[in-house]
């Protein structure tokens, strides 16, 4: 198993060796879906879409309260609201809608955050708490995968836990629900700045399928350094591409019937891999790019596939954020290799190129179902998206040799050391050999303490990506060694592979409640991979 | 103990949510024709109480059901599992049978003949509204497939997931979860 994590170690910074593990032959597995091979699209025949800026509303009918209003489903009263009482507000509709994958295939019916997939990019700014009250409009008489229950999570925000969208916080049809953003500083340290973030359904069971059907967008957050622009005076700006040029890319496997409408399998509660790459929910689309630097925030949002990115033309990706935050020094990379709900913040330079030049983001990782990456690295690869360079511009942005320093890791805080092993246990996915229960509380860390946690994948050759709630960790150590230079970062996601062993600094801030940790595959997550812990007082 | 607290015990806690809220967007107008219609197989089965059955037309249209797989002679989870679905069926009492239909499938329909499979169900209290089920082993093959109860992992010996599948109509969506081990 050396090979195998040495292969994870170093999936980011070099082509790693190539060491296929032992495993039954595709053809030969029971669960495989490429029975089911979706309908032939042409590669590159749509332009890449990029989403629409979420817009504000001066105010909510009726008014937002700490506690829930008419309409609103039931949740706990909105704590600290008073310590960041909001000063914006969104009005977004969870609602069905036809969508285009690809010229070459029908309309497909889709959910998405105001009818769109992916939905809305939220522009969030640190100082500026924000309620979004998330309706769900979704169609009570749906048939098919997805259910009309929804309880919406925004991904490594540090969110008070009844605006955390846990998963047993479900709401039918018919109501809404006002998630508080804070948009504030974990302990108040401008260390531990986030910047790509990202929104999707959490219904407990039913994960994979609501957010496969649409329900993901992006929420970026600026502060006065991450100004999100690239004129900005500020002598402590970092000046990062902006504007136009600072593009989400939100990763999606599908899966297509033979008639073109999309498909998802329940039964499969290994993983769902799809057989088309979808770009902001374009099948391979196109992008014209200009010969400048732009910043790219790329996101896997599953349901179950791993990525490995590079360009086709071997340039080597600026790696400047890990799962949303800035890296303190800026990495150079050949690829970068994303778990399901990991975000790599790359810049990519297009002055060397000429007008006319064409080049390919590449996906190189191999996968054929939820276990996980084979190992094996793809020559020369599927070409997802294609960057058609056909201008000049101007281009006012630097990429700083140092951007965000990180906290300090303090041991004498840590009050107790956990350990999470990750398997599988009759038939479905276990921590700590147990099933997910929304009523058993596995830890209750107090409030202002910090621990060790060791996350420990038990489960034969499969990967599991791993997610916790409201406070981002970091690595002290994969498999007793120091993490790679990219795992150097805050993070909130962290791959295991095969019998890794990861151990994490953690501590628990400004908010009390419930709050989840779980397997990011969304299929193992929805069968029961997943605890619930709470801070407490 | 309530149903809920029953259930959740049973197996995971959402599960008794799937039910207790199914109210609130199960009802339905005459549902359309999804991608995925024609999936489950309108196969003949055959009841413990010797009736045949269609799978998709008697079985599961319109209908929310729970589904496992097991056998007779299993002396591993089975068991354990019947039993506890023994305890669900009390729990949800006259739902079952009416608005929630339970269907045990055998994993050996050379060995589990509606015969065995009525001596299994009366040994172990079953009540109407549970249907123990055989047929051609194609066709239980198809389900089994179909239904989920496989497992790829290559470092495990079982040949099948010991897990319930539900849904509440055919056409909503379909979930799974583990059996918990007590």
């Amino acid at each position: 198993m050396l090979s195998r994590r040495r292969i994870i170690q170093l999936g980011l910074i070099s082509f790693p060796a190539i060491h296929p593990i032992a495993r039954a032959p595709a053809a030969n597995r029971d669960t495989n879906d490429s029975e089911l091979a979706s309908p032939p699209t042409r590669p590159f025949a749509a332009e890449l879409p990029v989403m629409p800026i979420a817009q504000s509303v001066p105010s909510l009918d009726p008014p937002s309260q700490p506690d829930p209003v008419s309409g609103e489903a039931p949740r706990a009263s909105h704590q600290r609201w008073h310590d960041f009482l909001p000063k914006m507000f969104y009005d977004i509709h969870q609602m069905e809608a036809q969508h285009s994958f690809h010229p070459d295939l029908p309309l497909n019916t889709i959910w998405g955050f105001n009818g769109i997939f992916p939905g809305p990019t939220f522009h969030a700014r640190y100082g500026e708490p924000i309620v979004v009250r998330f309706h769900n409009d979704l169609p009570t008489n749906h048939v098919g995968f997805g259910i009309p229950q929804t309880t919406t999570h925004l991904h490594n925000g540090h969110t008070p836990s009844e605006s955390d969208g846990f998963p047993a916080d479900f709401f039918d049809s018919g109501l809404f629900k006002d998630n508080h953003y804070p948009n504030t500083l974990a302990g108040g340290d401008p260390r531990e700045t986030l910047g790509t973030l990202w929104y999707h359904d959490h219904r407990v069971d039913f994960t994979a399928q609501n957010s496969y059907r649409g329900l993901v967008g992006f929420y970026l957050l600026f502060d006065d350094q991450d100004s999100g622009d690239e004129l900005d005076h500020n002598p402590r700006a970092f000046r990062l591409p902006s504007g136009e040029f600072d593009i989400p890319l939100v990763f999606a496997d599908k899966r297509f019937t033979r008639d073109g409408e999309l498909l998802f399998n329940p039964f499969n509660l290994e993983g769902f891999i799809g057989d088309k790459f979808t770009v902001n929910g374009v099948i391979q689309p196109f992008l014209k790019v200009a010969r400048r630097k732009y910043r790219f925030r790329l996101l896997d949002a599953g349901p179950s596939r791993f990525y490995e990115f590079l360009l086709s033309s071997g340039q080597p990706f600026i790696l400047i954020a890990n799962d949303g935050n800035l890296l303190p020094n800026p990495l150079t990379v050949q690829s970068a290799r994303l778990g399901v709900a990991n975000r790599m913040d790359v810049i990519i330079d297009f002055s060397n190129y000429r007008i006319g030049d064409q080049l390919f983001l590449v996906n190189r990782l191999a996968q054929q179902d939820g276990t996980g990456p084979t190992g094996e690295l793809l020559n020369p690869g599927t070409p997802i998206l294609r960057f058609d360079v056909d201008r000049d511009a101007p281009d006012h942005s630097q990429v700083p040799s140092t951007l965000r320093p990180l906290p300090d890791i303090d041991l004498s805080q840590v009050v107790r050391t956990r350990r999470w092993v990750f398997g599988d246990d009759n038939g479905g996915w276990t921590v700590n050999g147990k099933f997910f229960n929304v009523n058993e509380v596995r830890a209750a860390p107090q409030q202002g303490t910090a621990e060790i946690w060791v996350l420990q994948n038990d489960g034969g050759d499969w990967s599991h990506p791993i997610h916790i709630h409201m406070e981002e960790f970091q690595i002290l150590s994969r498999n007793g060694q120091p993490p790679p230079p990219h795992e150097v970062s805050r993070k909130d996601v962290v791959i295991l592979g095969p019998d890794d062993e990861v151990r994490v600094f953690i501590r628990f801030r400004d908010f009390l409640g419930r709050y989840p940790t779980h397997c990011h595959n969304l299929v193992h997550e929805d069968h029961a991979m997943m605890f619930r812990w709470d801070v407490v007082p | 103990m309530t149903r809920r607290t029953l259930l959740a015990s049973f197996l995971l806690a959402p599960f008794a949510s799937v039910f207790s809220r199914q109210r609130a967007w199960g009802d339905t107008t005459s549902p359309r024709a999804g991608p995925r219609a024609g999936y489950f197989p309108n196969v003949v089965l055959r009841t413990h109480e010797n009736k045949p059955v269609r799978f998709y037309e008697d079985l599961i249209k319109g209908k929310m059901v729970l589904i496992n797989f097991m056998y007779a002679k299993c002396e591993g989870l089975c068991p354990r599992q019947t039993a506890n679905l023994v305890q669900v069926q009390k729990a949800l009492g006259d739902r079952i049978g009416r608005d929630i239909f339970m269907y045990s499938l055998t994993l050996k329909p050379e060995q589990d003949t509606p015969e065995v499979l009525r001596h299994y169900a009366n040994s172990h209290g079953v009540k109407p509204g549970w249907l123990f089920l055989t047929g051609k082993p194609q066709d239980i093959e198809t389900l089994r497939r179909k239904l989920g109860f496989v497992n790829s992992n290559p470092a495990g010996t079982e040949t099948t997931r010991s897990i319930l599948v539900w849904s509440c109509t055919a056409t909503k969506p379909w979930t799974g979860g583990p059996h918990a081990r007590r």
